[in-house]
């Protein structure tokens, strides 16, 4: 559980977590030293993202299903959570009625649909965080893992299952705030967030959140049924033959899985301030394939470091050469499953000179070379 | 009934035939007892112009129409001292007066003038007199819209015109529409109840939602006798079944048309995915690829041969193909090979290199849509009956689409190449052992899968906007239909495109077509649980490996 390596990701993670808030209030805005307030939302953004790629690590690198609706997990815990800061805009909107959000006033709504109520409470909506997504997560893997959908044919579901969900949630009707999601958030628990204090105390809670996933996939992959998930992940078929019901543990880790998706959804729409359709669309839920290839799958802190890696070179492309920023994410994908099919974690794994003992982890073996239930 | 505001067009046709009555040397002698009607136009009163206008229409003389319809437009006007009527137009942004007959220059309009005004109920007289006007028209479109005004606003002085004009009438669509205005000119305006009833009947013949509106003002209208009534509804009836099953088949048609276009896009895709197992993400940019190819051949003909630019597709269509299997053969060799046997890395590697082409593509040639024009045997529609029309170039996609399959099929089975191709699947060493060379059949398999999407690129470019998301559109519900259909199963591919298209169509106006989409895809997604290996599942030990 505790390996070299999940203690030196643990103690990165943790000085993080105290250094960066730290260097944003506690030192002067023009000393060398300072972060600025922008920065530590982005890097809260990037923690985020990270937490969404060990989730994804934790089906697809331990498990072998490659979901490719992941993106869906994660947008709707965010739009749980943009829900709830919609309810808490209160009388403040645009049109400024007391219960409505403004795209429903505009929309000349009278009254708030069912499902938005008990939203304005806190517990309430921190619990369907985690419920709404797991609840997806659980009713699609409970009909495709039972009737045997594997491999490419289970990924193309959740591709449609995202694409499904991005044109409902454009629609209007949904109450969802339709084409353009929700916005204009005002305060989260009291407090303003758009205030440094918030902004800061965001990032930790990322920090914190992105801390407890990793080491809940951590607690499950080191245990026996992370053997079990491995087991399954090289040799279903033969898995199943020992006796094991193989679906329920894939029903299970697929929906732990969701629900962490879902809790770095809830973090990442209050520090960005929107949530809106396009966060279904297939295509970002490729990416985040890709973030996990690229860091190495199936080592979960390599997950982490390769959305931050690909989200910063991302950041930055975007801005100085936007045009060549396709290109650079298009070689990725082809460059590191051609050639770097261990990732970065696999790359600094062999400048270390120390490539992990098999006997100490089963897990790390990539599996996809054998044929049998791919 | 709806009364429409002058549009453009209808403003065009009384300038073109003002020119060709300048250009006639026959007006001249003809516009005498004319110029006198026109002149009344100026009367006081509405009755009085009503008179005038009614015995413009009385001369059935074509040249009085532009006077019409100039009245109409609002622009006909007197001059104060003399009352002589002109017409006025603007011209480099000053007044300028026109006889309405001639269409001489009268200079500008320096004068005092006055507008003739109009009413409504006038309007009306005015449009059914223009239409009565223009029945005899040389052009076959002008004198179907005139046949259409007469049917929109009936009256009775029009029957004896509009049946001199039928029987001269040659043209079949024309002649159809002025029996229409006919049967409804002796429902609405017939001096017995035999002839109205006779109308009435005869109207049941004409499929279209505004006879169907006729009629049922007729059998609703309170004044109407008894008889009458009867005869209308039952009409009616009949109409209304005949209606009904007209938008069963527009639905059908659609539906297969969404069907083939789906078809196209997933042949391709069969061979990759289906037969080779390899899941090429990028293969939607195979598709785009074979549109941005039609419009670069269509930009090369319309720059060198523009004699022969309506063939140009001829040109396009081995040119995508050859577009799309090049890239295919590069890709396969350059990646695809490297990657058997992992087909989720396979998934990824392709996903990138679509994002790769995508880029390329917006940087060649911008990111804004392309035009890509229809040749002319492709634009327009044929006309089966009134109320229902199928567009040409949807005919056309779903025989491309059908001819794409049979062809593919053929090549599958009886060539040299679909022999090779089959025993590679079936049992690579196996096939290796007899001497194929396997390798060079992958490539030109997967060359060969999408070359084909480059060829549905041709077809897709007809009627989708050609920019470079264009394969995006089609990439997962190609996958859709493959799975649905049954992997390494053409006529499954075949059948799969085409139901999930009809269901599509006739989802959508019961659903709308957002949620007809996730419907749809609900019910594959679903369906997929039950038979997982699809519609036409092949059978036997080779499909578990």
């Amino acid at each position: 559980m505790f390996s070299r390596e999940t203690v030196l990701f643990l103690i990165a993670l943790g000085l993080a977590t105290v250094l960066v808030p730290l260097a944003n209030l506690a030192l002067a805005p023009e000393s060398v030293g300072h972060v600025p307030t922008y920065v530590v939302s982005l890097l809260g953004k990037y923690l985020c993202y990270a937490l969404l790629a060990i989730s994804v690590d934790l089906v697809w690198g331990f498990c072998g299903i490659l979901s490719l609706g992941h993106g869906a997990f994660f947008a709707l815990g965010g739009y749980v959570m943009g829900m709830h800061l919609m309810r808490g805009i209160g009388d403040r909107g645009v049109y400024g009625h007391p219960t409505l959000p403004d795209f429903m006033v505009f929309l000349d709504w009278k009254e708030l649909p069912w499902y938005w109520h008990g939203l304005d409470m806190f517990p309430l909506a921190a619990l369907l965080v985690f419920l709404v997504p797991g609840a997806l997560a659980f009713t699609l893997g409970w009909f495709a893992f039972r009737s045997r959908v594997t491999g490419v044919y289970l990924s193309i579901i959740t591709q449609a299952m995202t694409f499904a969900l991005m044109l409902a949630f454009f629609r209007n009707d949904m109450g969802f705030g339709g084409n353009n999601g929700m916005t204009d958030f005002k305060e989260l628990l009291g407090f303003d967030l758009q205030s440094d204090g918030m902004r800061n105390a965001l990032y930790v809670a990322s920090a914190l959140a992105l801390g407890f996933g990793y080491l809940l996939s951590r607690a499950i992959t080191t245990s026996k049924l992370g053997r079990l998930l491995a087991g399954i992940r090289d040799a279903e078929a033969r898995t199943r033959f020992l006796g094991y019901r193989v679906e329920h543990y894939k029903l299970f880790v697929f929906t732990v899985s969701a629900m962490l998706a879902g809790l770095a959804g809830a973090l990442y729409v209050p520090q960005v301030g929107i949530i809106n359709p396009s966060e279904f669309a297939p295509a970002i839920s490729i990416e985040i394939v890709i973030w996990v290839a690229v860091g190495g799958r199936g080592t979960l802190w390599g997950a982490a470091l390769g959305a931050f890696a690909i989200n910063y070179a991302k950041t930055y492309f975007t801005g100085a050469l936007p045009d060549a920023w396709l290109f650079v994410l298009g070689g990725l994908f082809i460059v590191s499953t051609l050639f770097l099919p261990k990732g970065i974690a696999g790359l600094l794994r062999a400048v270390a000179g120390r490539w992990p003992k098999p006997s100490a982890r089963p897990a790390l073996k990539p599996a996809t070379a054998e044929a049998g239930d791919d | 009934m709806s009364r429409r505001r002058p549009t453009a067009r209808r403003c065009l046709g009384p300038i073109v035939l003002l020119l060709a009555l300048c250009f006639s040397p026959l007006t001249v002698h003809a516009d005498e007892p004319l110029e006198t009607l026109v002149q009344a136009l100026a009367a006081k009163g509405f009755k009085a112009k009503t008179k005038a206008v009614e015995a413009l229409a009385a001369s059935g003389d074509a040249a009085a129409a532009p006077v019409l319809e100039a009245l109409l437009a609002g622009k006909l006007h007197y001059v104060k001292k003399g009352r002589r009527v002109v017409r006025i137009e603007k011209r480099d942004g000053a007044k300028a007066m026109f006889d309405p007959l001639a269409g001489t220059d009268l200079g500008p309009a320096k004068r005092k003038t006055k507008k003739i005004t109009i009413n409504n109920k006038l309007r009306r007289t005015i449009r059914g007199a223009l239409g009565a006007l223009t029945l005899l028209s040389p052009s076959p479109t002008v004198r179907r819209d005139a046949a259409r005004a007469v049917f929109r606003s009936p009256r009775a002085d029009s029957l004896p015109l509009l049946e001199k004009a039928l029987a001269k009438e040659l043209d079949d669509a024309v002649a159809h529409e002025m029996r229409r205005a006919i049967a409804a000119l002796r429902l609405t305006a017939g001096e017995d109840l035999d002839v109205r009833l006779a109308g009435a009947h005869a109207l049941a013949d004409f499929p279209d939602p505004q006879v169907r509106d006729l009629l049922a003002r007729i059998a609703n209208d309170a004044a109407t006798p008894a008889a009458l009534k009867a005869a209308s509804e039952e009409g009616l009836a009949a109409l209304n079944r005949r209606l009904e099953l007209l938008s069963l088949i527009q639905n059908l048609f659609q539906g297969i048309s969404l069907g083939s276009v789906l078809l196209l896009a997933a042949i391709g895709l069969a061979i990759t995915f289906g037969v080779m197992g390899v899941i090429n993400m990028a293969h939607g940019e195979m598709v785009m690829l074979g549109a941005y190819t039609t419009f670069v051949v269509q930009q090369l003909f319309r720059e060198h041969l523009p004699a022969w630019d309506a063939y140009s597709l001829a040109v396009a269509i081995p040119a995508a193909f050859l577009v799309g299997g090049l890239f295919g053969i590069a890709i396969e060799r350059g990646i695809i090979r490297w990657l058997y046997g992992r087909p989720l890395e396979t998934l990824l590697a392709t996903w990138g290199l679509s994002l790769i082409l995508q880029q390329l593509v917006r940087t060649l040639f911008g990111p804004t849509n392309r035009e890509v024009a229809n040749p002319e045997w492709m634009s327009g529609a044929l006309e089966i009956t009134g109320g229902l029309a199928f567009t040409w170039n949807r005919i056309w996609i779903i025989v491309f689409a059908l001819a794409v399959i049979l062809a593919l099929t053929a090549l599958m089975r009886w060539t040299r190449f679909g022999l090779d191709m089959r025993a590679v699947t079936q049992n690579r060493r196996m096939a290796g052992a007899v001497g194929i060379r396997s390798g060079m059949v992958d490539a030109l398999t997967f060359g060969l899968g999408s070359g084909i999407a480059g060829m549905a690129g041709v077809a897709l470019s007809q009627i989708d906007n050609v920019s470079p998301n264009l394969g995006q559109g089609y990439i997962i519900d190609s996958f859709l239909v493959v799975v649905f259909g049954g992997v390494g199963n053409l006529w499954g591919t075949l059948v799969g495109a085409l139901s999930l298209g009809i269901a599509n169509k006739f989802l959508e106006p019961w659903a709308g077509a957002v949620l007809a989409k996730i419907l749809i895809l609900v019910a594959v997604i679903l369906f997929i649980q039950k038979r997982p290996r699809g519609l036409f599942a092949l059978k036997g030990r080779a499909v578990e490996n």
